[in-house]
């Protein structure tokens, strides 16, 4: 989950692919609507939506013969796992420190 | 479409051998005793981490040259049963110090005997940190890649 969530910050990192990504967010589209509305070609955003669905930030349907792209909520919740991740090792850490101090306390 | 109507809570319970105000105290005022030294955001090494043992009081970390850095408010001090403190810190990791931009987290401190303490542990609305979108898009040119580097190391060494 966290080379995931790496590699997902990393996809985003591309100027194009953020502006592909930020139009998704509005809703799902197919790949000549996002072209007609940035500075390059279809070849370019296929490509682009190619790499962000390998991270798992995007997904595609085929409706009515064209491939529609929309965001893949589970893949943008990284901020829940990193939380949850983070809160599992942190409550770990409280739990030896609480039990560490209270033995030594009534000693 | 709202790509991100809702994130789902983080859930932890654990089981503590020691008494509950005990239990508390640690998570509370021991606070520094805990934390893992490299969940920091301060440009700074991390000092020392503080929760001010009062409603209103502020969580926040010290850099070894006196830095000091906002995390987030005490919002209910409930000695010793509960805790609600507010986590100000987003997908960018800067301190954003409006509460309606910042997630909290729960902490239950429940007998069940004399000296073990069951702790029910939540972290809610990380929807209130803005979009994941914009949450990812702000990291890209910040902190974030390298403090997940980091934990990516004190998880292996852990």
């Amino acid at each position: 989950m966290k080379t995931n969530l790496k590699l997902r910050v990393q996809a985003l990192g591309d100027p194009t692919r953020m502006a592909i990504f930020e139009r998704l967010e509005r809703g799902p589209l197919a790949v000549g609507e996002i072209a007609r509305s940035l500075p390059v070609t279809r070849s370019a955003v296929s490509q682009h939506l190619k790499v962000l669905k390998d991270v798992g930030l995007v997904t595609s349907q085929r409706a009515a013969n064209r491939q529609i792209y929309q965001i893949d909520a589970d893949g943008v919740a990284g901020l829940r796992d990193y939380f949850d991740h983070f809160w599992q090792e942190s409550l770990q850490s409280f739990k030896h420190a609480a039990e560490k101090s209270f033995k030594e306390k009534s000693q | 479409m709202n790509a991100v109507a809702s994130i789902p809570s983080v859930r932890h319970t654990i089981t503590v051998e020691a008494p509950r105000a005990h239990a508390f105290e640690v998570f509370t005022r021991g606070i520094d005793t805990w934390w893992f030294r490299d969940h920091s955001i301060g440009t700074e090494p991390l000092k020392e981490v503080v929760m001010e043992p009062r409603e209103g009081g502020r969580v926040f970390e010290r850099g070894i040259h006196g830095a000091k850095c906002d995390w987030g408010r005490v919002l209910v001090w409930e000695p010793p049963s509960r805790l609600v403190v507010s986590w100000g810190i987003g997908g960018d990791w800067q301190f954003d110090p409006d509460l309606s931009h910042a997630s909290e987290y729960e902490v239950r401190f429940i007998e069940e005997a004399p000296d073990r303490t069951r702790v029910e542990f939540e972290h809610r609305h990380f929807e209130r940190h803005g979009e994941a979108g914009r949450s990812i898009h702000d990291a890209v040119d910040s902190g974030w890649p390298k403090l997940l580097a980091a934990y990516a190391e004190s998880a292996k060494t852990a």
